[in-house]
């Protein structure tokens, strides 16, 4: 499929990962409708994406905590341009387990966020996708769903179910030819992760994610993680015995 | 979302001085501007990709304001060139994004580059950068039509060679002192083509530097020279000219956003010392071979960006680091001075492989506190060896302000205060525009910010 005039849909708009992806789509001369909740956000990016190329870019504003609203939102994205060819699902937030532990409630809101929201829109879209017989799903979801560790399980396990939720919605969408892609990222250098350290040879930059997103949307990659390096970590990590990980700071 | 400040270690290019700083990470201009009415006296400096090679960027013991989330531009017109952004955009992100060419090879182009690509618009504006053509379009602060400026009082002003011009003459060239430029509409100018000619020629002596000038000075936009500066007695100040201009229907695409190879890891020792510059002087020298000629038609990378072929480039100077000295000398003396300070380097046989001499025109910046002003130019890094080094900057402070020339912030790490007032003789006008907010390592140390604040 060529890049010219494609419809890309971007749900969390202006997180890094996804306006480093969405640079990249203007920069191919897609077509984009960006969808959040920071309406000043979106429209500082939309205005940066015209620049870079895109020649049509559109806002949508929507609250992904409020699942019964995601029909509209899905429904409001698709119509933007009569048809999608891309999706990317971005949203997310990176909880403390900590405050996980203590707070059931804000427990209950990372896991929703992070699992139920994405799940739902995806599966919305799914249906209009399967009509279209064609284009691709992409979600992020994080290497952290690979396998439960102390310090992060809470946004781990909701990442876990997203990605069982992607490998059976793939698995629907075969026959009609739409592509699933679950995209993992390791450690990104964003504003999301701004608090922590952020150096050393493991931390990759938003642009790199987004190039290797972009490279697995045109290979119809099932399952991408970014840098390439994490697939092989996490085979080691997920294959640790139990009595060594227990014992590990992970 | 409020900003919250990390802690963290950031450096001067030439790595002499890294310091934990205070930093805000703010992700747009709104909050950045938001920050300011809330940080103390004197306390907090903006940041870019830390290309300055001195401290003009750096705040030890004080907050940095880094500004690289303001990375979004904003609008370009196609029809007039104008491009507004956002000051953490890169000039690399200007090129990939805006400097496409056309089908016959013409295109829209920044029209002043620094020797790299790799620095924001805020930095450029504050450092009032200039690059190879410095000689026919002036310094970047030229092309800068309007800039958004935030004040800890808690104002934006759009300044202007007509609104708020004081503060915009004071913005250009003024170290980030004045405020958080937010904001900047540049002019792009438009060339019938992209690509470039090129034309590197040997010469013997720093006289025949003078004449090839001379020569080149109305046909060619882009000169600089480069002088092997271990060359004494009759071959002193001997080198490579290298002149370019634009070829009208060449196309050339934009360079990467990221530099393609890079230094990994600061090795123990300098790998630049007496015997590396040597061994790699006696070959540059030479590599024109026996034409002592060379021409070319095609892309500007490497033309106008030397310093961007190898990422983390300034790590080959090992831990201690190192110096950069540049200072421009008017033109009156200008042979005799230029010749002065070669001399004092040979002597002193500390120079490194990167030694650039070049001619500044009368093009004025608007900037107050701009370093480009007519004459020639001289441009080159030293290892750190402590004391020996630092005696050697001393010796060419002395020359230069002997000469009634100006020595350049961006790259400095030892001026003194004697000659940084003779050099830049706007500095009282200049501190009326001050922010009271803020203030940088190169403030306090030229007695700038003094009296307030963190010291």
């Amino acid at each position: 499929m060529s890049n010219s005039q494609r419809r890309v849909a971007i749900f969390g708009a202006t997180s890094d990962i996804a306006a480093a992806y969405a640079r990249r789509c203007a920069e191919a001369r897609a077509r984009l409708v960006l969808v959040g909740r920071d309406m000043a956000g979106l429209e500082r990016l939309a205005a940066d994406l015209k620049v870079r190329g895109a020649p049509e870019v559109i806002v949508r504003g929507a609250d992904f905590t409020e699942t019964g609203q995601l029909a509209d939102v899905a429904e409001g994205a698709w119509s933007a341009f009569g048809g999608l060819d891309v999706v990317l699902i971005a949203y997310g937030s990176l909880p403390v387990q900590e405050r996980l532990n203590s707070d059931p409630a804000e427990a209950e809101a990372a896991l929703k966020l992070n699992f139920v929201s994405p799940a739902l829109l995806a599966n919305l879209l799914a249906a209009r996708f399967e009509a279209a017989r064609a284009g691709t799903i992409a979600v992020i979801t994080s290497v952290a769903g690979d396998r439960g560790r102390q310090s992060n399980y809470g946004y781990g396990a909701a990442k876990a179910g997203l990605q069982t939720f992607l490998e059976g919605l793939r698995h629907r969408l075969y026959a009609s030819g739409v592509n699933v892609l679950d995209i993992r990222p390791g450690f990104v250098a964003t504003k999301m992760t701004a608090h922590l350290p952020q150096g050393g040879p493991l931390w990759a930059a938003p642009e790199k994610v987004a190039a290797d997103i972009a490279a697995a949307v045109e290979k119809r990659a099932a399952v991408l993680y970014t840098p390439w390096f994490w697939k092989g970590i996490m085979t080691i990590v997920r294959g640790l015995p139990r009595p060594i990980f227990h014992r590990s700071k992970l | 979302m409020d900003v919250s400040t990390v802690k963290k270690t950031y450096g001067s290019w030439g790595g002499v001085l890294r310091a934990e700083h205070d930093v805000l990470l703010p992700a747009t201009p709104d909050r950045a501007a938001a920050v300011l009415p809330g940080l103390p006296l004197r306390s907090a400096i903006a940041h870019g990709c830390g290309r300055s090679y001195g401290d003009v960027a750096l705040n030890p013991g004080g907050t940095l304001i880094d500004m690289r989330s303001l990375d979004r531009f904003v609008a370009f017109d196609a029809g007039t060139g104008l491009l507004t952004c956002e000051t953490g955009v890169t000039l690399a992100d200007i090129l990939a994004a805006i400097s496409r060419p056309a089908p016959d090879g013409s295109g829209w182009l920044l029209p002043v580059m620094p020797g790299t690509r790799f620095v924001t618009v805020g930095g450029a504006i504050a450092n009032d950068v200039h690059g190879k053509n410095a000689h026919h379009l002036g310094s970047f602060g030229c092309h800068v039509e309007a800039l958004e400026l935030a004040r800890s009082d808690g104002a934006r002003l759009w300044c202007s060679r007509t609104e708020n011009s004081d503060l915009f003459a004071a913005t250009i060239g003024g170290l980030g002192l004045t405020g958080l430029i937010l904001t900047a509409t540049l002019r792009l100018r438009h060339v019938a083509g992209l690509g470039v000619e090129t034309e590197d020629i040997r010469f013997a002596r720093l006289d025949d530097f003078f004449t090839l000038d001379a020569e080149s000075a109305d046909g060619w936009e882009y000169t600089a020279a480069w002088i092997d500066c271990l060359a004494s007695g009759d071959d002193l100040g001997r080198g490579l000219y290298m002149r370019a201009r634009h070829a009208p229907g060449v196309s050339a695409a934009p360079p990467s956003r990221t530099p393609k190879l890079s230094v990994p890891v600061t090795p123990p020792l300098s790998l630049v010392n007496g015997l590396s510059v040597r061994a790699f002087n006696a070959m540059y020298w030479r590599k024109l071979g026996p034409s002592g000629r060379k021409s070319g038609v095609g892309s500007y990378e490497k033309v106008f960006f030397p310093l961007d072929a190898i990422g983390g480039w300034n790590r080959l100077y090992g831990p201690a680091g190192f110096y950069q000295f540049q200072a421009v000398v008017p033109p009156r003396d200008a042979r005799a001075v230029t010749a002065a300070l070669l001399s004092a380097i040979a002597a002193a046989g500390q120079g490194s492989m990167l030694v650039v001499l070049k001619r500044f025109g009368d093009v004025r910046s608007p900037g107050l506190m701009s370093f480009p002003m007519p004459g020639i130019t001289l441009a080159l890094d030293f290892p750190n060896r402590d004391a020996a080094t630092l005696g050697l900057l001393s010796r060419l402070d002395a020359i230069v302000m002997e000469a009634g020339g100006r020595i350049y912030p961006a790259k400095d790490f030892s001026m003194s205060r004697g000659s940084f007032t003779q050099g830049y003789p706007a500095l009282s006008v200049f501190e009326r525009h001050l922010d009271p907010v803020m203030s940088s390592a190169f403030a306090r140390r030229m007695g700038i910010t003094e009296g307030e604040g963190i010291s």
